[in-house]
């Protein structure tokens, strides 16, 4: 039983307190000068994997934290984050700004990486919070022929080393499924409390590798199935004003049907 | 744009004449409709999931046959229940209780096989929980992207979904043979359970094996109606203070509304509600006639599943909180007054 090789994908995304705003030729979302950050789930998804290092729940230990990003330059920044929060080492496959893969295309990627580096555990994000589409841990899954359970609210390792117990977010409340090694897993929310970088670390992070290659370096074929036509606004909703009290709340709901 | 859909469409009757092997009467009537759709439905217990129906109701925007497709033990009652549901010509249901747990390590390969062997055109399916983690392992086993959540179909192969936590809505257009696709449930409403009268078929069983086991689920219980589907909800945030006082004030309420009951995740982090309970980017969409809150602020991520409400009314002491920027009624006022005293008044 050897130890522990996890693979965490991270994306730089708009950051999640930023309203994004489309831009003028309806093409894309605007993100020049716009302020990034790690998608929030795969912040998680780094936590608990340091965290199973830290806490030793793994009996054989972890053996190495590999951290994978997919994007423009910048996100270097995220892989340097992610190595300042625990992780060991970076792969960066790097694309022009706005020719980032679909789903499809980045669990292509992972497979092949999850084949290179002898991973054993895939902890990824449910979702990230730009494309909103929760697609590459499964399809991850579905193209290794592994295990997988999603939105986890709870990872727990069997003393054998093999198995692995998750409770999992679903409509209605958890559920719990054990799953064997190698496996993926997706993180949600209430999986854990992701820690703030220190100083130290974050210097330390410096000295940590990222090795850059690009998606042909991997035998991907990365290309897109969906051509995006258009981006809008949402329309905007006309906020009705307030009421006095209560009684201005009932009539105002009645008059507008909704009681 | 008319050529090109032109050539598509043919390349589709192309798609369905191999596809569809040794019966010429199928791929004939494949040239006349072109267009064949596999909604899946989900069951649980015995019992068809009627908010699944959704599904059907999305392939009927779509034109050509629609197939229902559903998969467990003792599946009988449900693929009855299925047949009867209004626009759904053929029923393909698969009896194997190693079904009945929803996992996507053999569901997925079950489907890829029914899908191959039915030839259709698209597969559409709820994004719910096991919407979500089924059909992107469908999709990469048939080399395709998914397209999640959608919100309208332009046409066959062009469709709306909001990205960004609702805060920008993109039309995508997919070059991909089969379209595999998960609706947002509110933005399709069920097809009617009755009128339908579906020829059954059984499908085919590969009968994958699962490397992974159900153990165990702890669904909250409650009398109220369903989040997901109510046609009123009130929710509760941060200013609500407790479990105790949530429970206190936001339940009287949600029952003199006969709404269901949802919270913000700053409520569901600090144990005032269940996770379950959660509406937004990350917990569950919402569209009720009526989503009444209270002591919600009305971050973005809170928004984005609720803000297609039909009336967002809203309860907060801080008079310049972003919620009353999209509420139809706003009322500023502490909501351990005003909260009881609607519930009251409601009463009366």
């Amino acid at each position: 039983m050897s130890g522990l090789r996890i693979l965490v994908p991270v994306k730089r995304v708009i950051d999640y307190a930023v309203k994004p705003r489309v831009n003028k030729a309806q093409t894309a979302v605007e993100t020049a000068g716009v302020k990034h950050s790690m998608n929030p789930f795969d912040e998680l998804s780094i936590e608990e994997s340091v965290r199973i290092r830290e806490k030793k729940t793994y009996p054989s230990g972890v053996e190495d934290i590999l951290a994978f990003s997919c994007g423009p330059p910048k996100s270097a920044d995220i892989l340097r984050t992610a190595m300042a929060m625990g992780a060991d080492r970076s792969i960066h496959v790097e694309v022009k700004e706005g020719d980032e893969p679909e789903p499809l295309g980045v669990a292509k990627m992972l497979k092949a990486v999850v084949e290179k580096e002898k991973i054993n555990l895939v902890f990824l994000g449910k979702q990230s919070i730009d494309d909103d589409a929760g697609q590459t841990g499964q399809m991850l899954a579905g193209l290794l022929g592994w295990g997988q359970a999603t939105q986890a609210s709870k990872v727990t390792f069997d003393g054998d080393g093999k198995g692995v117990t998750v409770e999992k977010e679903v409509d209605g409340g958890t559920e719990t499924v054990k799953g064997v090694l190698p496996m993926i897993i997706t993180a949600d929310l209430r999986l854990n409390e992701p820690r703030y970088a220190s100083l130290p670390n974050i210097m330390k992070a410096k000295k940590k590798k990222i090795e850059k290659m690009a998606a042909r370096d991997l035998g991907v074929d990365v290309g897109r199935r969906l051509k995006t036509l258009k981006v809008i606004e949402p329309p905007p909703r006309q906020g009705g004003g307030k009421v006095e009290d209560v009684d201005g709340m009932i009539a105002k709901l009645k008059e507008l049907g909704a009681i | 744009m008319i050529s090109r859909s032109g050539i598509s469409v043919l390349r589709q009757a192309r798609t369905q004449l191999r596809t569809a092997g040794p019966t010429p009467v199928a791929s004939l009537s494949a040239l006349a409709r072109l267009l064949s759709s596999l909604a899946v439905l989900e069951q649980k217990d015995g019992k068809l999931n009627q908010g699944s129906l959704g599904a059907i109701t999305a392939a009927k925007k779509l034109g050509g046959s629609i197939t229902g497709f559903v998969a467990g033990g003792n599946i009988k009652g449900v693929a009855e229940e299925a047949s009867k549901v209004s626009g759904i010509e053929k029923v393909v249901s698969v009896d194997n209780s190693a079904y009945d747990k929803q996992l996507p390590e053999n569901y997925a390969p079950l489907l890829v096989e029914n899908i191959k062997k039915g030839g259709y055109t698209h597969i559409i399916m709820g994004h719910t929980a096991f919407g979500k983690s089924l059909m992107p392992r469908v999709a990469a086993l048939l080399d395709v992207q998914q397209i999640s959540d959608i919100t309208a179909i332009e046409d066959e192969k062009t469709f709306v979904r909001p990205i960004y936590a609702g805060n920008a809505i993109a039309t995508v257009e997919s070059s991909d043979d089969i379209k595999i696709i998960t609706i947002r449930g509110t933005a399709f409403a069920a097809a009617e359970a009755e009128g339908g009268s579906a020829s059954m078929e059984h499908g085919a069983d590969p009968k994958a094996e699962s490397t992974t086991e159900w153990v165990s689920e702890n669904l909250a219980k409650s009398d109220r109606p369903d989040l997901a589907t109510a046609g009123k909800v009130v929710s509760g945030g941060r200013g609500l203070k407790s479990k105790e006082e949530f429970d206190r004030i936001m339940l009287p309420l949600a029952d003199a509304l006969g709404a269901a009951v949802g919270a913000s995740r700053a409520a569901v982090d600090s144990g005032y509600a269940d996770n379950s309970l959660q509406v937004g980017q990350t917990g569950k969409v919402v569209a009720p006639q009526l989503y009444l809150c209270a002591g919600i602020s009305g971050a973005i991520q809170h928004l984005a599943g609720m803000k297609d409400s039909k009336v967002i009314a809203a309860i907060n002491k801080d008079a310049d909180a972003p919620i009353f920027q999209v509420a139809d009624v706003g009322l500023v006022g502490d909501l351990f007054d005003k909260v009881p005293e609607l519930t009251e008044k409601l009463n009366k």
